[in-house]
Order: C-alpha cells, then structure tokens, then sequence
C-alpha cells in the first residue's frame, strides 16, 4: 500500500516549501492482546522534518482512515514530554534515537529514504492492547504497593516548614521528574522494571516525609514488581541510557542499600 | 491509564524469591569465589620458584594447621565454602535468567544497545563456560583424571597441561571470559549491596577493569611461560 500526502493538506507550516522525507515504516500490527501481530509495510511521503514522530502517525492514520483501513492505535496525551503515555520502540531504541519521548522526537532525526522500524513496549508485564498501545498499569501496582506517603489531609504546610537539605531535595526531585513512561523496562534485556522502582522509592525515600513508610515501602514496591513479572535487574544501564528524563543507575543502588536494611530491620512484604 | 481486563493479562508465576535477594545472593558468593581466586593467582606464581617450591606449597594447603587440626581440614573447610559459593551463585544466575525470559517472552524484531558492555552480555553464557572450565580444570589439575601426566608431581602436571595447545588455548579463553565477568561482576555487586552512587561509579568502574586485567595476567602468566618454556 503507498500511502502519499497531498501537499496542500501538509501540517508542517513554516517548512511546507522545504521538500519532505519520504519514509518507509514498518509498524507493529495487533488486533488484541489475544493474537499475534506482525510488522505491516507502509509508505509516507513528504514528511517534514519539523513534525513530531506522532505528528507523523497522526499523517498516516488520516491517510489509512480516508482509505477505510485501520488506523494505527498508539497511546499520547500530552504531547509535550510530561505525561509519559507515547512509549514505542523505534528502529530498536526506546522512544527513539534522541533520548527524549516519541512525541518530542522530531524528523529531522531521519533522513529522506530511511526505513524505520515501529514496536510496541515488549514485556509480559506490559500486554499490548493493540498495535503500539501497551497496558503500563503494572507501573500503577507498583507504586500503589508503597509509592505514597501517608499524610493527614487539612491546610497544605508551609513549604519551609520541615526543612530538607539541598543535596537530598536536588537527588529527590531529579528521582521525581520519572513520568512512568516504562521507557527503561523497554529498552532492559531483563525487562526489569528497577529503574522506575528505584526513582520512585529515592524520591520519596530522601524527604522526611517519606521517612515513617521508608522500609515498608520498598519491600512491597520490590515485592510488586517481582509479582507484575518483570525481570530482574543486573546492572547493564541500557534503562538509564533510555531514559528520557535521565533517572541514573545511582538510584538503583538506592533501592537495594534501602531494601538491604529494612530487610535486616524485620520488614517483610505484604502477602 | 488504559487498563486491559485481569483475565487479559498473562499474570506469569509469581517469583517466589525476591528478585534483589537473589542478586545479594550473586554478589555475596561472587565476592567469596573473587576472594579465593586473589588467594589462588598469588599461589600460582610459586611456579616461578621452582619444582621443589610449588610442590611443597601443594602439600603445605593439605597440611596446614597440623597438628592443631588434622591434615586436609583447612583444604576441606576451604572446599565446601567454594562448592556452596558455586552452587548458590549458579542458583541465582539461572533463577532470574528464567525470569528475564519470562519477563520478554516476545522478542523484539528491531533491538539496538545503547549503553550495555560486551561484559555485561557475556555474564550468562561466559559463566557457563566458566563453570564448565572450573569443571575441567578441578579434573585436570586437581585430581589429573583429564592430565596427560596424571599420576605426577603438582608441578609436572601443570607442565605436562600447558604443554598441549588445546588445553592452554581453552585456559586462556576462559580466564578472558572469566576477566570479563569480573569486570562487570565487580560493578554490578556494588550496585547490588547498595554502595554504588553518581560519585564513586566511576571510580568502582575503573577498579573493576584494573582488578581483573591484574588478576587475569597473574593467571595468564603460568601457561605462557610453560609456552615458551620459562617454566618446564
Ligand atoms: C570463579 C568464578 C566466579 C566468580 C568469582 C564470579 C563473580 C561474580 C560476581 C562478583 C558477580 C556480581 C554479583 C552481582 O551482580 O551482584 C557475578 C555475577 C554473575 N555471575 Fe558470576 N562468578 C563466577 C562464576 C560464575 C559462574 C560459573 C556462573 C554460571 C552461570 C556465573 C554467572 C553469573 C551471572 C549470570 C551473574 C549476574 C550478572 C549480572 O549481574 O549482570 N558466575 N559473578
Ligand atoms: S525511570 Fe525513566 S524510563 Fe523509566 S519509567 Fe521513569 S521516566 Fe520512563
Ligand atoms: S504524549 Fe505525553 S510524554 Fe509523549
């Protein structure tokens, strides 16, 4: 099937007079989680460079909807790096080959002529619901089984209320920019979800808000991810290096110096 | 969040170990094996001494300790620590290289690695050839049942070994991977036992290469020497 974009319904604005890209993909096809999918040849032709990478699934579905075929279903919503919905693995990389997310991947990345391979997320934990959209609620359980901090409810305190030195506020709130994109599980040979794991229990594990919960909250956050069945991790770094917020493997050391202790201190998981 | 329905989802056996406990496992086995090799290699080079040294350096371990404990007790406690370290570090490697299987039971068609070490790789199969040299090497020198010079000397058999090319040419490979092993071995265990962080990564990375190109040369030294007949 080819599928070309008449040039007066271009999207790309201010580089509509550049020539675009033409670019075969090769996407991952699924009807449910209960078959098996396999990989479908498309052409796109006359893609800008300024478009996003979903900017350019957004061309090929309205060709593929005008045609009566299925369009390709991936998951988005922000569009703008925050959110972590738009996971895919592109010619082999998670989110691609700039270390950022899909929808902030631009096509100025490729070049004319490039072939470019479209996959799911691929781990048990994350069945695909179809096509490209997997289901992360395996990362939910996980922080539902200890990423929280059990607090009253009532006025917010003041922001300088507790204090929290600034080593251990700057190391929690780089740990807190994770937006649970899964990004790290796709791209670790184990499919081990360590690294998530681990930015959560150093985020919430260096405020002193999170200090009465620390040890219960990492060995049912372990626990989970253990029961969601993902992989174990062994220290290889392809998550780090995937990350588009950059979380760093130093977190995962983290998380097992705290799991080593509150295992010593008689904290056990929840059955 | 979208949610596929329970029964969608392939909820696999739950693991049964926790995952981090079995690489503390790994690691504290690992370091245990790593500690006797560095006993091991210093041992070796007793071989530079001469016949009359390294043979009475091979019935010094049986008969250490004597007479405050019988002969071979010393070698015994020493063995069964090693036999346990294996077992218990062959255990872990296999468990979660059963749950990284089954944690991706689809392949991808299309996968680049951005950042993995050709160590970090060969961890699972250049163990198994690890294992597999230990195996042989305990037959070999140890017991001679697989030495061309069987019934002879400590010292003539480890000659008598390195004087057949296959034999070294299979030493030399697995101490390589075994090298390897080490390098990310040796990372990998601090990252485990928590005692990693963005200050010291560096730092443990540069000592594991250093550690183990040391500690594979003093190896490495033996048979090379038997070759080109500094030792015969
Ligand atoms: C002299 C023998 C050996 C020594 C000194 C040694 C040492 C180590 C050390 C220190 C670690 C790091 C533990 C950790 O990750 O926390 C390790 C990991 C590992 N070892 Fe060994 N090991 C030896 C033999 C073997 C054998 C025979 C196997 C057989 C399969 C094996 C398989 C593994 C695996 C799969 C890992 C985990 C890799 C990873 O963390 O990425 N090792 N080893
Ligand atoms: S750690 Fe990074 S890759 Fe993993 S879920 Fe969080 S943001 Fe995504
Ligand atoms: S769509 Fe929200 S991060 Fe990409």
């Amino acid at each position: 099937m080819t599928i070309t974009q008449d040039g007066s319904r271009s999207t790309a604005g201010a580089a509509s007079e550049r020539r675009g890209m033409n670019l075969t993909l090769r996407i991952w096809r699924q009807k449910d989680p209960t078959v098996k999918g396999k990989m479908v040849t498309y052409k796109v032709s006359d893609v800008s460079p300024d478009m996003s990478f979903l900017e350019m699934l957004d061309v090929l579905n309205e060709r593929l909807i005008l045609d009566g075929d299925d369009p390709v279903a991936f998951d988005h919503d922000c569009r703008e790096g925050i959110c972590g919905m738009c996971g895919v693995m592109i010619n082999g990389m998670a989110h691609g080959p700039q270390q950022t997310t899909t929808c902030q991947l631009h096509m100025r990345k490729f070049k004319d002529g490039d072939t470019i391979d479209v996959e799911p997320w691929r781990a048990s934990a994350f069945p695909v619901i179809k096509d490209l959209a997997v289901d992360r609620s395996a990362l939910d359980r996980i922080i539902q089984s200890g990423g929280y901090i059990s607090v009253p409810t009532g006025t917010a305190p003041d922001a300088h209320a507790v204090p929290v030195p600034k080593k251990d506020s700057d190391a929690a709130f780089d740990a807190a920019t994770c937006i649970g994109c899964g990004a790290c599980v796709a791209a670790c040979p184990n499919a081990s979800s360590m690294l998530f794991t681990a930015a959560k229990v150093t985020h919430l594990g260096l405020m002193p808000q999170g200090q009465p919960e620390r040890n219960d909250r990492v060995v049912n956050m372990v626990a989970q991810q253990d029961r969601e069945g993902f992989g174990g991790c062994t220290n290889i770094g392809e998550c780090s290096a995937a990350c588009p917020k950059g979380i760093s493997m130093e977190n995962i050391s983290r998380l097992n110096h705290d799991l080593l202790g509150a295992l010593r201190a008689g904290a056990r998981p929840k059955s | 969040m979208t949610v596929t329905d329970s029964g969608q989802r392939r909820t696999p056996k739950a693991a049964k170990t926790n995952s981090v406990f079995k690489k503390v496992v790994m690691a504290v086995s690992g370091i245990v094996m790593l500690l006797y090799l560095v006993a091991h290699v210093v041992g070796n080079l007793k071989v530079f001494a001469g016949r009359e040294s390294f043979n009475s350096y091979s019935e010094w371990i049986r008969t250490v300790g004597e007479p405050a404990v019988p002969s071979y007790t010393v070698l015994t406690v020493v063995r069964i620590v090693l036999i346990v370290a294996v077992v218990a570090h062959f255990w872990a490697a296999v468990s979660l290289w059963r749950q990284a299987k089954r944690a991706r039971p689809d392949r991808y068609v299309t996968k680049k690695a951005v950042a993995q070490s050709y160590a970090s790789r060969t961890m699972r199969w250049g163990g198994v050839i690890v294992l597999l040299f230990i195996v042989w090497h305990i037959l070999d020198l140890t017991t001679g049942t697989v030495n061309p010079d069987g019934d002879a000397s400590p010292y003539d058999r480890l000659v008598a070994s390195f004087s057949n090319p296959f034999s070294t040419a299979f030493y030399v490979l697995a101490l390589i991977l075994l090298g390897m092993h080490l390098r990310h071995g040796i990372w990998s265990a601090t990252q485990t036992l928590g005692q990693s962080n963005k200050r010291r990564e560096r730092t443990v990375n540069a000592f594991a290469i250093a550690f183990s190109t040391v500690l594979i040369a003093g190896f490495l030294l033996v048979p090379f020497s038997v070759l080109f007949g500094l030792v015969d």
